[in-house]
């Protein structure tokens, strides 16, 4: 068995930069090209899984030593299916996120729920309560 | 006997398909949902019943041989998960039920069941897959219906949430495709039972290597410190009873896929300091966390993150006294997580509230639902006699016994943790129960839209569990020792591997 070729360890190693970087970014949009592109370089690791290449694995074509290794493609077909399922609840997530806030951008806020909360309640209440010292908000009031 | 096999989860996804045929028809929906749910849990217990006779059962789904067909597997940690995760799955589609009765804002959508059931069709095909790839596959299935769930009945934070989960559980499917890429390139297989055997014969680097890519692969399935941080970032957006299931179920499916790759493809002798570490991180960061949060949904959620740490400390001691006290566990935190979120879903029926500064006065408003928050609260904390001192207690033998001073240190880490996170309840139980309702609360808005009948069977659901997890420790002595059997067939492994290459359990 000979190594595998140049050509898709590099285009393997490519893809998965391209798509860790945009999974990085903040659009949405992005993220899913990311994702897709992170989708192709892991079905190309299942191809190289499977050792040299060869002939089509069809019974009675040519002798199983020349066949090339149908596990992986069966596998990378399922991966396939999968990726572009999710890929389109992906759009979908974000078309409906473009619907409720105008745009896809996957907003910062780790603490917003607290954040917001607390910032209502000053604004409500200014009357300190008992939580007041457990909780302090990053906005403090003038 | 085999027939029994798939049939944990063929029914819900049976149930699945049917509830998408009739989602327009509620009534039917409510019948069909805990059906299904319902037949899940009786083949469940009817393969405890088969597992306990004949030893591990396994079935070559279309005839083909072990290697290349898709192998399902049911040994006795699977057979006790599988029974557990469909009861608590039944419990909380009830649950949804009785919510669902009067409607939560005045309509529930119909997507709602067939997503769940297809949750539980790929909760239980994680727990039967017998291959790494099936494993990948089933993931698939449960993590695609619960982006669903996750993103139901969408507000901007709910999908501000179901992105950052969604793309963080995507992150983690494409890693493990590729570690199951380079599985296969180095052993040739991804069959569990054949890896088994093959594994021992690869390089030491490339062994480690795997094993790490696959640990990293779970972790962040799992939320593992410091692979955590999109847990409580998302889990508490969702409708609370999605919560409950996510956090008694996703990240122990995890947790049950790191003891079954690791025990049975990449075995040691001695305990794993890289296993150790993280579990004591998790611990510390998890209830500290839980320390900090002012929102019940959030504290509940660092509690799961600290907790996992605590299996994850189990297994990581790679001996049958570990996996033991892991099982244990997986088993006590599955129950007494889906309680914890269940009874507060209660709450929030109640006053519309999850954020302690504007609960209080709960013990008044209705002392039954005190009762059902305080016993899940200290079971999660390990004080006696709930399931969780059991757990507990199964889990520091193991790592005072097993005798290394890494495991005596996270052992005392773990003490910490129980310590902490009785801190953590104990503030949610003083704060929003015993406190005089704030002046700032606002009125109860979601109770009228229930119906009483609907808020009847919610209760008694969450009833039910809590009277299960003391069931728990009331029968710790049978569920120890088939956790002990269970946890020594992991370390042994040959009757896996003969189940499944040699069609032993014919």
């Amino acid at each position: 068995m000979t190594g595998p070729g140049l050509v898709l360890v590099v285009t393997i190693a490519v893809l998965f930069a391209a798509g860790f970087d945009l999974l990085m970014q903040r659009s949405l949009i992005r993220i899913v090209i990311g994702f897709t592109l992170l989708g192709h370089g892991a079905n190309l690791v299942l191809l190289l899984a499977g050792g040299r290449a060869g002939t089509p694995p069809l019974l009675g074509a040519t002798g199983p030593g020349r066949m090339v290794d149908p596990f992986p493609q069966a596998m990378a077909l399922t991966a396939i299916v999968i990726t572009f399922g999710v890929t389109a609840f992906l759009l979908a997530l974000a078309y409906r996120s473009r619907q409720l806030r105008g745009d896809d951008e996957v907003p910062d806020d780790v603490e917003d729920r607290r954040i917001c909360a607390e910032r209502r309640r000053r604004d409500e209440a200014p009357a300190a309560t008992p939580l007041e010292e457990d909780n302090p908000g990053p906005e403090d009031g003038p | 006997m085999n027939v029994l096999v798939p049939l944990p989860f063929v029914l819900p996804l049976l149930g699945a398909a049917l509830a998408l045929l009739a989602r327009r028809r509620r009534t039917w929906l409510r019948v069909l949902g805990p059906l299904a749910a319902a037949g899940g849990v009786a083949a469940s217990a009817a393969l405890v019943a088969a597992v306990a006779r004949d030893g591990v059962l396994a079935v070559q789904t279309g005839g083909w041989a072990a290697p290349l067909g898709i192998t399902l597997v049911v040994d006795r940690l699977s057979a006790l998960l599988l029974a557990v995760s469909s009861a608590v799955l039944l419990a909380i589609m009830l649950h949804a039920v009785g919510e669902g009765a009067g409607g939560l804002g005045g309509h529930e959508p119909g997507v709602f069941y067939p997503a769940y059931l297809t949750l539980t069709a790929g909760v239980c095909l994680v727990f039967l897959a017998g291959d790494l790839f099936n494993l990948f596959v089933a993931f698939e299935v449960m993590l695609a219906s619960s982006y669903v769930l996750m993103t139901l009945t969408p507000t901007s934070e709910r999908v501000r949430a179901g992105m950052t989960y969604t793309v963080v559980s995507l992150t983690s499917s494409i890693l493990f495709l590729t570690s199951l890429g380079l599985t296969y390139a180095a052993a040739g297989t991804v069959n569990l039972a054949e890896l088994s055997t093959r594994a021992a014969d690869l390089p030491g680097a490339t062994r480690t290597a795997l094993a790490l890519l696959f640990l990293v692969v779970f972790g962040i399935k799992g939320a593992i410190v410091p692979l955590h941080l999109w847990l409580p970032d998302s889990y508490p957006a969702a409708l609370t009873k999605i919560t409950a299931v996510f956090a008694a179920l996703l990240t122990k499916a995890a947790v049950y896929a790191i003891i079954r790759v690791e025990t049975l493809v990449f075995p040691r002798d001695d305990a794993s300091w890289v296993m150790l570490v993280l579990a004591a991180g998790t611990i510390i960061v998890g209830t500290l966390g839980a320390l900090t949060h002012d929102d019940i949904h959030r504290v509940f959620s660092f509690i799961l993150v600290g907790h996992i740490g605590y299996m994850l400390f189990g297994v990581a001691l790679f001996d049958v006294a570990g996996l033991t006290g892991a099982i244990l566990y997986l088993v006590h935190h599955i129950v007494v997580q889906a309680t914890l979120f269940l009874a507060s879903d209660l709450i929030q029926g109640l006053t519309g509230e999850t954020s302690l500064h504007r609960l209080g006065g709960l013990a008044g408003l209705s002392a039954f639902i005190a009762v059902l928050f305080f016993v899940p609260a200290m079971s999660v904390s390990g004080v006696p006699p709930t399931s969780g001192f059991v757990a507990k207690l199964a889990l520091f033998q193991a790592g005072v016994g097993s005798g290394s001073v890494l495991a005596y240190a996270v052992t005392g880490v773990a003490v910490l943790g129980s310590v902490l996170t009785l801190v953590a309840m104990t503030r949610i139980w003083t704060l929003g129960f015993w406190r005089p309702r704030p002046a700032e609360a606002g009125e109860p808005p979601a109770s009228e839209s229930y119906t009483p009948g609907g808020v009847r069977l919610m209760r008694s659901v969450t009833a039910v569990l809590v009277v299960a997890g003391l069931l728990i420790a009331a029968f710790a002595g049978p569920l120890a020792s088939w956790s002990r059997h269970a946890a020594s067939d992991l370390v042994d492994r040959s009757a896996y591997r003969h189940a499944v290459l040699d069609g032993g359990a014919k």
